[in-house]
């Protein structure tokens, strides 16, 4: 961003929000909206409290399990479609399906079969995270130049081969695309999942500091939240930018 | 205009490697791409199909290769029916099927990392075709860092490595600039020449195929079938720069035009 002929750092327009969220603060507008120094300052008491590490820990457990069983589920089926006439006719209409619909409300059928804990919670991030997974690992099997895969036919390689070493690195910059929006989309399930069942992890927090308005410690939990999706999406987009470079070169 | 040259007329095969008896090939029920072709490979020779676009000489060289089946008849290689790709065939193609995620020198060991040959059997074995196609010093680039001209020596060196006794390829030269293409065409002449290999060679450029064909199969479109076999009489031992200038070189180049050009819309 130039301004004036000067050049601002990115970080600039972060630091003019969070000023004037100072300032809006201080000012004591809202009860909802305590100054940012002193959520901060709630930021470094409590991170470290015991009830708040094994809020992270229980959400971060839900959110890897949830996240691996999405990608080791939804890259195979993502490319079977991508590969398989029969498979593709099956399964997309249901693919379409979910991925615009409103998961949410599904969560509590979730929860009502499988109970008030974990199991619930990582499903619903499993649910929200696989659609774009598998629909991304599709497209990029279906971008695969079709010379690739007779090349791959005519060296001699069996079909576990063809999988493993043509279709799953041809595929890898939309396959990596698509865990990246996934992972996104499972950040929002691990909240709504512990939200709707409100006894686990960052809910059970949520609901806590929300029914006590205890706004610097909400803050506090929302905050570091956003800055550990962030940091996830990002990195995500960094690996995928180191195999971008051939995407554009398959032609 | 001058009448046609007279073509010199094929003598028949002794020793075929690949046989072709009585191939047609129809696409989605309807469309008939070739249809009854009978033509014998020599071993040890370069024989070309050539034909304008629409004539299958893509479709034949691919259901050589085992890549397309046949809609009726068969294809033989070395006395054995084809029903697949096999070790004894190997294919260069027009867009080079590199994977550009692997570098050079994964991308030539492919065919022999599937016949499940150990890492350093077969990267000694393909060093040896890198620096047979000429990119000593390129194993560990990536497809991206190299030229067009480049890419396609990658791919002669996978289907070299491999020691296929038939080597097919699928107009590899087309993607590649005019200059390249003439020194690719002279260089092809000498793999010819040492390897013990029989060569089956894609092109729709009759000065290309005249060049470096020992034996021309000229197939005319809708359906595709064989026109007419040429063996062109040149001298190939000695310069090849020669070769453009030879009479007999000119004269064919002339009679397959004149036989083309009555398929031409």
């Amino acid at each position: 961003m130039i301004v004036f002929g000067r050049r601002i750092p990115m970080v600039a327009s972060l630091l003019l929000w969070a000023i004037l969220w100072e300032i809006i603060g201080q000012l004591q507008v809202t009860i909802l909206l305590p100054p940012l120094s002193s959520v901060v300052m709630r930021l470094f008491e409590i991170v470290p409290t015991a009830s708040f590490m094994s809020a992270l820990g229980v959400t971060a457990y839900a959110f890897i399990v949830g996240n691996v069983i999405a990608i080791a589920v939804g890259v195979p089926l993502g490319i079977l479609m991508g590969r398989s006439v029969i498979a593709d006719r099956l399964f997309l209409p249901w693919v379409n399906l979910f991925l615009s619909a409103p998961l949410t409300a599904l969560v509590p059928v979730i929860m009502v079969i499988f109970g008030l804990g974990q199991t619930t919670i990582i499903l619903t991030v499993v649910l929200f995270a696989i659609w774009i997974i598998v629909l991304d690992a599709r497209a990029g099997v279906r971008s695969i130049s079709p010379s690739l895969v007779e090349m791959a036919h005519s060296f001699g390689a069996n079909r576990l081969q063809a999988f493993t070493r043509i279709y799953l690195w041809a595929a890898l910059p939309e396959i990596l695309a698509g865990i990246r929006l996934g992972v996104i989309r499972a950040v929002k399930g691990v909240i709504i999942g512990q939200l709707l069942v409100s006894i686990v992890g960052f809910g059970a927090l949520f609901k806590l500091y929300g029914s006590r308005f205890l706004m610097e410690h909400f803050w506090t939990a929302l905050l570091v939240l956003f800055a550990l999706a962030f940091i996830l999406a990002e990195s995500l987009a960094w690996l995928e930018r180191r195999v971008d470079f051939y995407a554009a070169s398959r032609g | 205009m001058n009448a046609p040259i007279a073509l010199t007329a094929a003598r028949p095969v002794t020793d075929s490697v690949v046989e072709v008896r009585n191939l047609d090939k129809i696409y989605a029920g309807t469309v008939q791409a070739l249809k009854d072709i009978t033509v014998d490979f020599p071993r040890g020779q370069l024989t070309s199909l050539l034909g304008p676009s629409g004539c299958g000489k893509t479709t034949l060289l691919k259901i050589i290769a085992g890549l397309l089946p046949a809609s009726a008849g068969e294809v033989r290689v070395n006395g054995k029916v084809v029903s697949g790709p096999g070790p004894e065939r190997a294919f260069v193609f027009q867009d080079f099927a590199l994977m550009p995620w692997a570098s050079v020198i994964k991308n030539v060991t492919f065919g022999l990392e599937m016949r499940g040959m150990a890492k350093a059997e077969r990267e000694e074995i393909a060093r040896r075709s890198i620096a047979r196609v000429g990119l000593a010093g390129f194993e560990n680039r990536y497809p991206h860092e190299l030229s067009g001209g480049m890419r396609q020596r990658v791919g002669l060196a996978r289907a070299l490595c491999v020691d296929a006794d038939v080597v097919m390829m699928d107009e590899p030269f087309s993607a590649v600039d005019e200059q390249n293409r003439r020194k690719f065409q002279e260089e092809l002449l000498t793999l010819v020449a040492q390897e013990k290999k029989t060569f089956i060679f894609v092109t729709h450029s009759i000065e290309e195929a005249v060049y470096v064909s020992d034996r021309i199969v000229l197939l005319s479109p809708r359906p595709g079938r064989i026109a007419e076999i040429i063996e062109p009489d040149i001298n190939r031992d000695g310069d090849t720069e020669a070769i453009r200038r030879h009479p007999v070189y000119l004269d064919t180049v002339d009679a397959i035009w004149y036989s083309l050009k009555t398929y031409l819309d």
